[in-house]
């Protein structure tokens, strides 16, 4: 059963194959035999799951089921859970019980859901190896016989790897810079960021509020649209969120891609890529144009900008988000303040991972006086040019495609000691927040044994047609099908 | 030396909404701490702000109150500073797209002069939570019931030249929030307060001295004693040959004394910038129509009709004017009265007095317009002496009686003004007082004359049981003495 897709295990609990308890069971088995060697849970909510599938089931019985209703699956810790501990992967937050639902969290609950658990993170989502988490460093279900532990990406680091390994056939994720696109390729399954506002952000704890969209992560392209489905509309509660009608993003995905316009970034397609990544991405292009795609290269001029400018901007808004946490009404607070500024210091310093320290003072110091403008203003100019660049894209092209990272996934402590290498990471994918496009990473081949994804650009709440691109992919390829080990 | 002295306001102004700037919660005053606490106002992870519409159209409302342009484009920014009641550790205000931009209201000074004091903007933000000091055994009580409330910032233009303009500014402003219902004007309670921004310069000088803010005064008596000493200071100062230090002081109204709270140097680096949770939001013309459909007539349209339809003077219609309240009290009593010159009195002066003495509002006084209207109507017309009407007041005022007639009846308040019955009063009365009407009439200085003229009406106002009318009685002496 855990080999099953979402779409597949709605179908065995419809048809009556297996019950919700059982299926509930057989994942919180699995995750208490085999999570010792990837870490991807923080906390696992087994009681409270086994209480849900049985009411699941009863809900099943009783007639009025939706297609989640009964099906097992985790949320990122960035989201709030009413009564369960959310830490965003904090020291900070270690002891945090949110009395409220994140819109997501509820969403998921309404439709009858079963939440497994919270899954591991980079601390605050910052990170892309999930080597920042206070709990500890995630390993990535691939690789596992090579010469290291290797990172699952990040900040979604502990979603993807808990899909990869079949702990959950599906997780709930956010993406700032490449969060669920990054983590997603290197994990071998399927990832989508979604426009900006499309799904809500409330309850979902801030890194960047202009940046932070929450998405979805699972196996096949259809359960991502599936999640989407629960997961996008307007909240009343985020004045951030668009107003506009969700279609159903499955009753799509089967349409044909004849004709489909396809550009290849050539700022995406450089030195920094490696050969064998490329090759990997390009044969996936040519999948495409066998299906009736057509192909031709196009440019983002300010795509060389557009980390530095992700520098200023995230950690800027990262700086206020995060004043909250002083000690003063919840998380974390340092043992026996002296005074007011000693509870300040030592709580934030004891509380806080030094990569998170370390955004803190780069965004502190962009909004300082005398140097705002020659830093977050510039940065947001630049922002704009790179949104004009997608603009400009898509008035040629239906989708834009590329890796979704220079290199499939490194060893874990390759890149600790260089922040500046770890940013690189997500240099394919960092331009996408910029603009507030929605975004994929699909399976699309091996590099070493070690999975390559593909990017797949959509215009502004375009998501319909990125699903149906993806899932007419994988009906012609088995790269999401592979399974690590 | 001679000194011109430069002031500048900036004013918190309490919105009377409902609910709180950013969030669902209640704003009501006086309840138990944090009880008015929402999981956003406490700043939890994950939460969001959501605009509430009210404040934009209270702030709206406003900004057409003081002939201002409205900001098309308002856009919020994030204030950065740590401190324990104010939970996000930024405050959520306007920078540079205030909703409410350059504007006017004119001030009536006491010697008859009027000003014109610049509005240079206002902006919406929200207000900070309580920390509280006593009761904690040496810690602070955090109450965050306060924390969102929506506020607008309004400040002026340094075109204030005195205490008392500032004061005559402050009062209007006042005036004016409460008048539009964007604000219950209670001080007291913190719903407006004033930051003041003083300097000297030599007199007739162009160049602006160094300014010093003294922060937080909540009543029009600590604004000017503040002003008074503040101004003191500084000239003490400049006229021993110092220099101003641009600083935010701390002024005690009790011990009438300030304290520096901190320098320019020591000042935070606010870091500002514009708030990623909150989209720009666009004022339409329709928008400010819904603001503009509900601001009720203001404080100077008030007064100039008050002048045009009571005949009523300029600084009585002034008074009247200024509190919507009052005025309304004044208008329900110009209309059961006769007399409206007499009714302002009356409002002013009697009901005022006793308002002020029992620390009544205007809705908490225990008599109506119309009661008091119509016991002006018997002034007016003579059935009642003042001193009569006094009693008849005061009767009502306590509830002993409906209206003045029934008071007037069972209190034998009526004034005799049959010339007759008084005639042979006065005849009686100046018979016992053969003395004083000798040295009446010996007497050339009319002045000393009229002063003598009131040693007879104390016997006559006895003689009928302080029922005569005294015009009447000073007729028939005038009359009687003359010979």
């Amino acid at each position: 059963m855990h080999n099953k897709s979402v779409a597949e295990l709605s179908r065995q609990l419809e048809g009556g194959k297996i019950s919700s308890v059982e299926l509930t069971r057989e994942f919180l088995d699995r995750i208490k035999a085999e999570d010792s060697q990837y870490n991807s849970f923080i906390t696992i909510t087994e009681d409270q799951a086994m209480a849900d599938a049985k009411a699941a089931d009863e809900q099943r019985a009783a007639g009025n089921a939706s297609p989640w209703t009964g099906v097992p699956f985790a949320h990122k810790d960035i989201f709030c859970t009413n009564g369960v501990t959310t830490t965003a992967g904090s020291k900070m937050l270690a002891n945090f019980v949110p009395p409220y639902d994140a819109t997501v969290a509820a969403n998921f609950r309404t439709a009858g859901a079963v939440c497994l658990g919270k899954t591991n993170m980079d601390e605050f989502a910052m990170g892309s190896s999930n080597e920042s988490s206070f709990y500890g460093p995630v390993t990535n279900p691939w690789g596992l016989s090579g010469s290291g532990k290797r990172v699952p990406g990040g900040s979604s680091g502990g979603s993807a790897a808990a899909v990869a390994a079949r702990l959950v056939p599906a997780a709930t994720a956010t993406d700032t810079g490449g969060s669920i696109r990054q983590p997603a390729a290197l994990c071998g399954i399927t990832g989508l960021k979604p426009t900006y506002g499309r799904v809500s952000r409330y309850g979902m704890i801030a890194f960047a509020s202009s940046l932070d969209q929450g998405g979805t992560m699972a196996r096949t392209a259809e359960d991502n649209a599936l999640m989407l489905n629960i997961m996008a509309g307007f909240d009343p509660k985020d004045s951030t969120s668009a107003d506009r009608a969700v279609p159903d993003y499955t009753a799509t995905l089967n349409e044909p891609l004849k004709g489909l316009r396809i550009g290849l970034p050539k700022e995406y397609f450089s030195d920094q890529l490696s050969p064998a990544m490329e090759e990997q991405v390009r044969n996936a292009v040519r999948e495409y144009e066998k299906l009736g795609a057509t192909v031709k290269e196009v440019s983002l001029p300010h795509a060389n900008l557009a980390i530095a400018a992700y520098y200023v901007i995230a950690p800027a808004e990262a700086s206020a988000n995060l004043s909250r946490f002083d000690g003063v009404r919840y998380g974390y607070r340092c043992e026996d303040p002296q005074d007011l500024s000693d509870l300040y210091t030592r709580t934030r310093a004891e509380g806080f991972g030094s990569e998170v320290k370390r955004r803190i003072l780069v965004g502190t110091y962009a909004l300082s006086a005398g140097y705002f403008d020659a830093y977050y203003l510039k940065a947001q100019k630049v922002r704009r040019l790179i949104q004009q660049d997608f603009i400009n894209a898509f008035k040629d092209v239906d989708v834009l495609m590329s890796p979704v990272s220079p290199s499939p996934a490194f060893v874990q402590g390759e890149k600790t000691s260089d922040p500046v290498t770890m940013y690189l990471e997500d240099i394919f994918t960092i331009a996408v927040n910029l603009a507030g496009v929605p975004a994929m990473s699909v399976p699309a081949g091996f590099v070493d044994g070690l999975p390559v994804g593909l990017q797949i650009i959509g215009n502004y709440f375009d998501e319909a047609r990125l699903l149906n691109t993806a899932h007419q992919f994988q009906q012609v390829t088995d790269w999401h099908q592979k399974l690590p080990q | 030396m001679q000194w011109d002295i430069v002031i500048g306001l900036e004013i918190h102004v309490q919105l009377a909404t409902k609910t709180k700037i950013f969030s669902g919660s209640s704003t009501a005053f006086g309840a138990e701490p944090n009880t008015q606490a929402s999981a956003v106002d406490l700043a939890m992870p994950g939460t969001l702000p959501v605009p509430n519409e009210q404040a934009f159209r209270y702030a709206v409302m406003f900004g057409l109150a003081v002939n201002a342009e409205i900001g098309r484009r308002s856009v919020f920014d994030r204030k950065n500073y740590f401190y324990p009641d104010l939970p996000k550790g930024y405050q959520t205000t306007q920078l540079d797209h205030p909703i409410v931009g350059p504007g006017f209201v004119d001030i009536d000074l006491a010697d008859g002069r009027s000003k014109r004091v610049r509005i240079h903007h206002a902006h919406l933000e929200e207000d900070a939570g309580k920390s509280l000091h006593e009761d904690f055994h040496g810690m602070t009580g955090i109450d965050l019931n306060r924390a969102g409330t929506p506020l607008i910032e309004i400040v002026t233009e340094p075109d204030m030249n005195s205490a008392e303009e500032a004061v005559a500014f402050a009062k209007k402003l006042h005036s004016l929030v409460s008048s539009i219902g964007i604000c219950d004007g209670d001080m007291s309670q913190g719903s407006l307060r004033f930051d003041v921004n003083i300097s000297l310069k030599p007199k007739g000088s162009d160049e602006l001295g160094t300014r010093t803010e003294t922060k937080n005064l909540n009543s029009f008596r600590f604004m000017e004693q503040a002003i008074a000493h503040e101004v003191e200071r500084q000239m003490d100062i400049l006229e021993d040959g110092g220099r101003i230090i641009q600083e935010t002081r701390l002024y005690n109204g009790d011990r009438d004394e300030s304290r520096s709270m901190r320098s320019k140097e020591e000042a935070n680096d606010y870091r500002y910038f514009p708030c990623p949770d909150l989209l720009p939001v666009e004022i339409d013309d329709a928008f400010i129509e819904s603001a503009r459909v509900l601001l009720p007539e203001l404080p100077d349209d008030r007064k100039a009709r008050f002048k045009e339809q009571f005949g009523l003077n300029d600084y009585d219609a002034g008074l009247l004017s200024a509190d919507a309240r009052l005025a309304g009290f004044f208008e329900e009593t110009a209309s059961h009265g006769k007399d409206p010159k007499l009714a302002a009195n009356w409002v002013l002066g009697e009901f005022s007095a006793r308002l002020n003495a029992e620390d009544k509002t205007v809705t908490q006084a225990p008599i109506t317009g119309t009661q008091l209207g119509q016991l002006v109507t018997r002034i007016a017309d003579n059935t009642v002496s003042s001193s009569g009407a006094k009693k008849v007041f005061e009767a009502l005022w306590n509830g002993e009686g409906d209206n003045a007639d029934a008071i007037i009846e069972s209190q034998g308040l009526k004034q005799v003004s049959d010339t007759g019955a008084l005639e042979q009063m006065v005849d009686e009365v100046l018979a016992n007082m053969p003395d004083q009407v000798a040295q009446y009439q010996q007497e050339t200085d009319p002045k000393k004359q009229k002063k003598m003229l009131g040693g007879f009406m104390g016997p006559l106002m006895k003689a009928s049981r302080g029922q005569g009318n005294p015009k009447l009685f000073n007729e028939i002496l005038l009359k009687k003495l003359k010979g």
